[in-house]
């Protein structure tokens, strides 16, 4: 059947912002699908909140809408666009969550929307659990025995059929949020109480438990006549129990027996067609148990997903891409495979190497957060990586996964055993560390539940000599081969490579497959696995480095191994190297390929720690030189230069050691931003107000000389400005010239990390003398240092009038893609081609006379994943612990904080009961934010001292019990939802602990909790803005005068 | 015990060296590669692999050990078996013995730490060929000559080497709901146990004939249909075969797979033809252009059969027809891969059959339906006799 020529524009949905369970896999498959569709010759629509996202750079679809992903906006967009169909798959649950709230609510059907890829019924009966459950019976499938509760009681009254433990499963929610293990009777109020919390309908499911059985799931495709392929089989090293996202997982499934697979196949194939996904991808997981060989069906996602994209880096199958062109009409045998380029996509890839995918954790970024895992999804990126076996690509995702630390494990062999058999994030590495000390596989297995397979590979891996560390464990060579989806039978016309350990040809060269051609290549290091501080942001500026080096007439060549970007997919660079991003891995393929030069600037931290050895193995590095990078670094050596230039820095220290930090201290001056020199973004970084709060902080941070870190006990100490303003501005440089893109104004005052702060562009407080000196002092810089490339420059302005250098990066920062959208004008790939040598003068820039022009104001807002992590504090701080960010773009400041509050997912209320405890010297502030609320007619509840602060301003404001001080306390109020909104401050010394349970509590209920006095006004601000009138929605083609 | 050295030594002087795992001693045969991910078990018993070194793609061979329920014959057919990384492991769930165990214990030489890949792209781009399996101590100057004393496939008759001595009635293994049993008179030509089962499973009783039988001796128990057996070598060589079957074609209806397939065609008078590297593996889409369903398919042959008008490549996905000597043939599969025909039916006498393995074993199920259409045929048939 050729493309349906019935439907002219078609309306995609992103994912958002990233959040865990959600990440840049929605950014890979929404950006392929804007592709294909637009070259199949339909009109795009985009609506994504999320600006550090290729798909929403704006000449991905037609018309591009950084709008909330919340049916008020979207509806907007539908009526002003009057699109033919949506397209609801490719944009992960948020998406199909959003598709199916438009069909409820009657929009889809008022403006005459087809649903394509998945209709709403199909969608509902994979999402609302007992629909599901029916349909599985009706096509003969076993599923958990299983019961849907929307009370405690109704899980009391399963108890006697399902046994325990059981398993809480929540309806609607992304990556398992709210989802547990009840192990014991005394577990059903906490577990079943908290999943009917997090789900929107108030409705879990809880089922037999499987726990202990191997897990797989199958990447299924299906076209309009009803053929279907399965992409992918994925096997889950974790046994059940632990969610998919959070497990250790090999591609293609590696220890059933070919009869009992393709019982899974058959059944994959029929629990699609029971669905009624009518077209694109799924993923239908499985729990079969080793010994009786049963199979049970645990659920079906009716829509690409985290694991269809590792999928298609797997094997080569553009899931997406298909998915996209299967929902316009084609059937798979009508579409060719891109990588052969001479067989249908109608086909099931073959493999012939190993894939291993790494769950990225970050529970040292949330203290006091449980690190067991469950269910309910807690990891923050992957790392995949390609090996011809399965030892081998296991041991070359243990090197990507760039941990700051190696885990390390207890002495007693019980201690040991016991983290084996509990699945944390070291999981795997206690469980090497155990084989290392001779403990069998057998007790392992025992132990653990984990297939006795890999418990043997392991087993063996750790017995070859330098295995689990070297690049190549088998006696070979490093060999280049390629990725084909076909094992070889036909040959592959996409250049999609890893090395493995193979033995030589004949002549005893190893026998790469790659095809280097003659044309100069650049490689391009990618920013490996997400984690906290290195997000999407970076690859947005890779793949951005990539289609210039292209259009500059040389083969971009991309490093990088993170299965969830746009990075790795192989149509975004001339050749990509699925490796991990150590100094070994990188030279190797810089050997191979000779480059004109390597790109260590967009990467962010991952290539940037690396740029130092590639100098020293003689590698070019392109753009500003590895000593400018040194001389930004190195505090003694930037403290010089801007001594040198006459501009202040807040007075800084270096200690050599904790008795040495304790001296210096009082000469910087308290209060003091510390933090140890062997992390980096901002890890462990604290405020101490006084010795007494130094000497805890170095009790508990620090940890003296360690051989392993050089220097490693060096101690930094930073006068802290309180109460100033944080400015960050983004710049190009070419050496000489330099053109100031954007400058940032941040929402929260200095303190609060710069990446989880709300920022503002243009700056929505700051007077035109105040940013001549300012862009003075970055262009100061820029020339200092012989940037050539992008500059971020950090800056608090104390008091009025004072401006200080707080940091300068000359490398590619967080707010490039957001800067970017805002000014209409890609950041990163000028600074690429200033890199490649073009002068800034040759690039048209327009010119900075100092006037404002813009007629917008943009808002990019931090999206914090604290309700993954309970039992850590949701306060911010100098440490960074957001997960992602969206933009909210609207006319005035007010509007824009106010739409960007609404995309985070903490949309503000607009009317109800406001909450204020503040700190005392935030009392005058709190009065004004309280006022302004109290005309908006919210009822104002506070503590006793902030109550009586207020009512002195003549504020209305009823006082009520803190925590201890009797019945009816705020949290109680809060947890009953008789509070809209809370306002925060934590007290200035040591007393950040104090509003714990008050934030957990609306944490936990989703209630928007600002813990700054700039954070309390916008909001107020915002809240007034949003009263008068719903904001409007805008395109990026509108904004910036592009629109066809 | 320190690893044994052995290699891959190809007809063309191609060498990939390796360690041996399996029985000491060398083999020659045609060197073949399988893309099939799992079940390497089934393939080395099927009997369509005699006469034949297998190269496996997919690098972990092993994984799941030696099973009594992986077996599509009684013994392994495959002369050796090359590896990139054997897996020697008998405490899997369901394994009577470790893999490499068991081929040693089978007389089955085997090379592991081969750069299999390397060795596939080399028979991809210069086809399959003769070559060997040879321990580190035969020089290398010796296998060349092992190898030149192997005869070609074309041409050959392998048959002869799996067939029964004697015919084997099996009882059918589930009751036709609304029909009586039928009875099917196979031509062993090296049969699957899967094909047998399937067959078995939908109410047929299955003799197993020696494939020399003629046809008085086929037709003694007035089977309702002949099956005619998937089988190693080349359909060429099984001229005595040929001229059976010709015997029977409108007399029975007659049904083949795989190189019954290309018995039956050569039979009304069509021609095969070798394929550069065959059909190996478990992921070729296929068309049923009766349907136009696509399938995908287990597959494992080294030699086709030529389209109307001589063709190796059919252009449009058109159940086309063609003249044999018994009336017209009408195409009814096609490889969506390399658009080969993979199946037909005659539409003048009662016969049908297809070039792939509908009976899985290993791979995809997806083409089960075609035991379903061949018994409910005969069945049909039967009646109206």
């Amino acid at each position: 059947m050729p493309r349906r020529d019935d439907i002219h524009k078609i309306l995609l949905l992103g994912s958002g912002p990233i959040v865990i369970g959600q990440a840049a896999e929605f950014d890979y498959s929404g950006t392929q699908a804007c592709r294909v569709l637009r070259q199949e010759g339909y009109e795009v629509v985009l609506v994504n909140s999320n600006p550090a996202t290729i798909m929403t750079d704006p000449e991905v679809a037609n018309t591009t809408y950084i709008e909330p992903l919340l049916t008020g906006p979207v509806t907007q967009v539908i009526e002003r666009e009057r699109p033919d169909a949506l397209l609801p798959t490719l944009g992960g649950q948020t998406a199909l969550n959003l598709a199916k709230a438009l069909h409820e609510d009657g929009t889809l059907h008022k403006y005459g929307v087809e649903l394509i890829g998945a209709d709403y019924e199909a969608i509902d009966r994979a999402e609302d659990r007992e629909r599901f459950r029916d349909t599985m019976a009706a096509a003969g499938l076993r599923v958990p025995k299983s019961f849907i509760a929307t009370s405690l009681q109704n899980a009391y009254d399963a108890l006697p059929v399902l046994g325990l433990p059981f398993i809480v499963r929540p309806a609607f929610t992304l990556g398992g949020t709210g989802g547990g293990v009840v192990r014991s009777e005394q577990d059903i109020d906490r577990v079943v109480g908290a999943g009917l919390a997090a789900s929107p309908i108030g409705q879990v499911l809880i089922e037999e438990s499987v726990l202990g059985w191997g897990e797989f799931e199958l990447e299924v495709m299906r076209d309009r006549s009803d053929n279907v392929v399965i992409v992918c089989s994925i096997e889950n090293l974790d046994p059940m129990g632990v969610h998919t996202g959070d497990s250790v997982t090999v591609a293609p499934q590696q220890t059933l027996p070919d009869r009992l697979y393709q019982q899974l196949r058959d059944q994959a194939i029929a629990v699609i067609r029971a669905v009624g996904v009518e077209t694109g991808g799924s993923n239908v997981q499985f729990a079969v148990n080793p010994h009786t060989e049963e199979i049970v069906v645990i659920e079906m996602n009716p829509r690409v997903s985290r694991s269809s994209a590792l999928a298609s880096k797997a094997t080569g199958f553009p899931i997406a891409k298909i998915a996209a062109r299967l929902a316009v009409g084609y059937t798979l045998q009508e579409i060719p495979n891109d990588i052969t380029q001479a067989t249908p996509a109608s086909f099931e890839p073959a493999l012939d190497y190993c894939v291993v995918k790494w769950p990225r954790f970050a529970f040292e970024k949330f203290p006091g957060a449980e690190d067991e895992l469950t269910t309910h999804m807690k990891s923050v990126g992957e790392a995949m990586s390609l090996g011809r076996t399965f030892k081998e690509a296991f041991a070359k995702a243990l090197r990507s996964r760039e941990l700051d630390t190696a885990p390390g494990s207890p002495d007693g062999e019980e201690e040991l055993l016991a983290l084996t058999a509990r699945p944390g994030a070291a999981r795997f590495d206690h469980l090497l560390e155990a084989l290392r000390r001779g403990v069998s596989p057998a007790l392992l297995n025992q132990r653990t539940s984990i297939n006795p397979w890999f418990l043997e590979e392991l087993a063996e891996l750790v017995r070859e000599p330098g295995a689990a560390t070297g690049p190549i464990p088998a006696a070979g060579v490093r060999t280049y081969k390629s990725v084909d989806t076909c094992a070889a039978e036909f040959a592959a016309r996409t250049p999609y490579y890893y090395s493995s350990g193979e033995r030589p040809g004949p002549d005893g060269a190893p026998t790469h497959e790659v095809d280097r051609g003659e044309r100069p290549s650049v490689i391009i290091l990618g920013s490996g696995p997400n984690r906290i501080g290195q997000g999407i942001e970076f690859d947005y500026c890779c793949v951005h480095a990539a289609e210039t080096v292209r259009e500059s007439g040389r083969d971009a060549v991309m490093v990088n191994c993170n299965p969830e970007t746009v990075s790795t997919d192989y149509d975004t660079s001339d050749r990509l190297y699925f490796e991990p991003l150590t100094l070994e891995d990188v030279i190797a393929v810089c050997e191979l390929e000779r480059p004109e030069g390597v790109v260590v600037q967009f990467g962010g931290q991952t290539p940037l720690k690396l740029a130092a050895g590639l100098h020293e193995a003689g590698i070019p590095i392109l753009g500003t030189s590895i000593d400018a990078i040194d001389l930004a670094e190195d505090r003694s050596r930037f403290g010089g230069l801007l001594q040198s230039l006459g501009y202040s820095a807040p007075p800084f220290a270096t200690a050599r050691c904790a008795e040495d930090a304790l001296q210096r201290a009082p000469e910087v001056g308290f209060p003091l931003l510390v933090r140890p020199s062997y992390v980096l973004g901002g890890r462990a970084m604290e405020i101490v107000y006084d010795l007494a709060g130094l000497e805890d902080y170095l009790r508990r941070v620090h940890r003296g000389s360690d051989p392993d870190h050089p220097g490693g006990s060096t101690i930094y100490l930073d006068r802290f400005l309180e109460d100033s303003i944080e400015v960050d501005v983004d710049a190009l440089c070419d050496g000489e010239d330099v053109w100031i893109a954007g400058i940032m104004q941040h929402v929260e005052e200095a303190g609060i990390h710069s990446g989880d702060s709300a920022c503002v562009l243009p700056p929505h407080t700051l007077g035109e003398e105040m940013l001549e000196r300012i862009k003075e002092q970055t262009i100061g810089i820029a020339r200092a240092l012989g940037v050539v490339g992008l500059l971020n420059v950090q800056f608090a302005i104390h008091g009025d009038e004072q401006l200080f250098v707080i940091e300068a990066n000359p490398r590619a920062s967080r707010t490039v893609p957001f800067v970017s959208k805002a000014i209409g004008l890609p950041l990163a790939k000028l600074a690429c081609r200033v890199m490649l040598g073009e002068p800034l003068a040759t690039l048209g820039l327009p010119e900075d006379d100092g006037e404002d022009r813009s007629s917008h104001v943009c808002v990019k807002e931090a999206v914090l994943p604290f309700s993954r992590f309970a039992g850590a504090d949701s306060l911010l701080g100098p440490e960074m612990r957001s997960t992602g960010e969206v933009m909210g773009i609207a006319e005035d400041f007010p509007t824009a904080f106010a739409k960007a509050q609404a995309a985070a997912g903490a949309r503000l209320p607009q009317s109800g009961t406001v909450f204020i405890t503040v700190a005392d010297g935030d009392k005058p502030a709190a009065t004004g934010i309280a006022s302004a609320l109290q005309e908006l007619d919210f009822d104002v509840i506070a503590t006793r001292g902030t109550a009586q602060a207020l009512r002195r301003m003549g504020i209305r404001a009823t006082a009520i019990n803190k925590i201890g001080e009797g019945p009816d306390n705020v949290v109680d109020r809060i947890v009953r939802g008789q509070v809209d909104l809370v306002i925060n401050t934590p007290t200035g010394t040591r007393a950040r602990s104090d509003g714990y349970e008050i934030r957990a509590a609306a944490v936990a209920r989703g209630i928007p909790c600002i813990t700054t006095i700039s954070g309390g006004m916008a909001a107020a601000r915002a809240i007034t803005a949003a009263r008068r009138s719903e904001p409007r929605v805008v395109s990026l083609q509108e904004l910036h005068g592009t629109a066809v | 015990m320190s690893p044994r050295e052995a290699y891959v030594l190809l007809e063309d002087g191609a060498r990939f060296e390796g360690f041996a795992v399996g029985a000491d001693r060398p083999a020659v045969a045609e060197v073949v590669f399988t893309t099939s991910m799992a079940g390497y078990q089934e393939t080395v018993s099927d009997p369509s692999y005699a006469g034949q070194l297998i190269a496996f793609s997919f690098p972990q061979i092993g994984n799941y050990g030696a099973r009594a329920d992986a077996m599509e014959s009684d013994r392994v057919h495959a002369r050796a078996v090359i590896m990139r990384a054997a897996v020697d492991r008998a405490d899997a769930p369901g394994a009577v013995a470790g893999w490499c165990e068991w081929l040693t214990a089978q007389g089955i030489p085997a090379i592991t730490d081969v750069d299999t890949r390397a060795l596939v792209r080399h028979l991809r781009d210069a086809g399959s060929m003769r070559g060997g399996v040879f321990p580190g101590s035969v020089p290398e100057g010796e296998a060349r000559a092992l190898i030149e004393a192997e005869p070609a496939m074309s041409g050959r008759d392998l048959a002869g080497e799996v067939t029964p001595a004697e015919t084997i009635v099996l009882e059918p293994t589930g009751a036709p709901t609304d029909r009586a049993a039928v009875r099917i008179a196979m031509v062993d030509t090296g049969v699957k146990r899967s094909i047998v089962e399937n067959l078995r499973a939908r109410g047929a009783i299955v003799e197993l004939h020696p494939c020399a039988d003629d046809g008085a001796a086929l037709t003694a128990s007035h089977p309702d249909a002949i099956f005619l057996a998937n089988g190693p070598g080349d359909p060429a060589a099984l001229g005595h075969v040929v001229a059976t079957v010709r015997s029977l074609v409108g007399k029975l209806p007659v049904y083949g797979i795989c190189l019954g397939h290309q018995l039956l065609c050569r039979a009304v008078g069509l021609e095969t033809y070798k394929l550069p590297f065959g059909h190996h593996g478990a992921n070729h889409p296929v068309k049923d252009l009766t349907t136009g369903r696509t399938e995908i398919t287990s597959q494992n042959h080294g030699f086709a059969v030529l389209g109307p008008g001589g063709a190796r490549t059919i252009e449009n996905d058109e159940p086309v027809r063609w003249e044999t000597e018994f009336g017209a043939a009408e195409l009814t599969h096609i490889n969506l891969y390399d658009r080969t025909v993979e199946g037909l039916r005659l539409l003048d006498v009662q016969g049908s059959t297809v070039q792939y393995h509908p009976e899985a074993g290993p791979g995809p199920n997806d083409a089960r339906y075609l035991f379903d259409r061949f018994v409910d045929e005969i069945a049909a048939a039967a009646i109206n006799h």
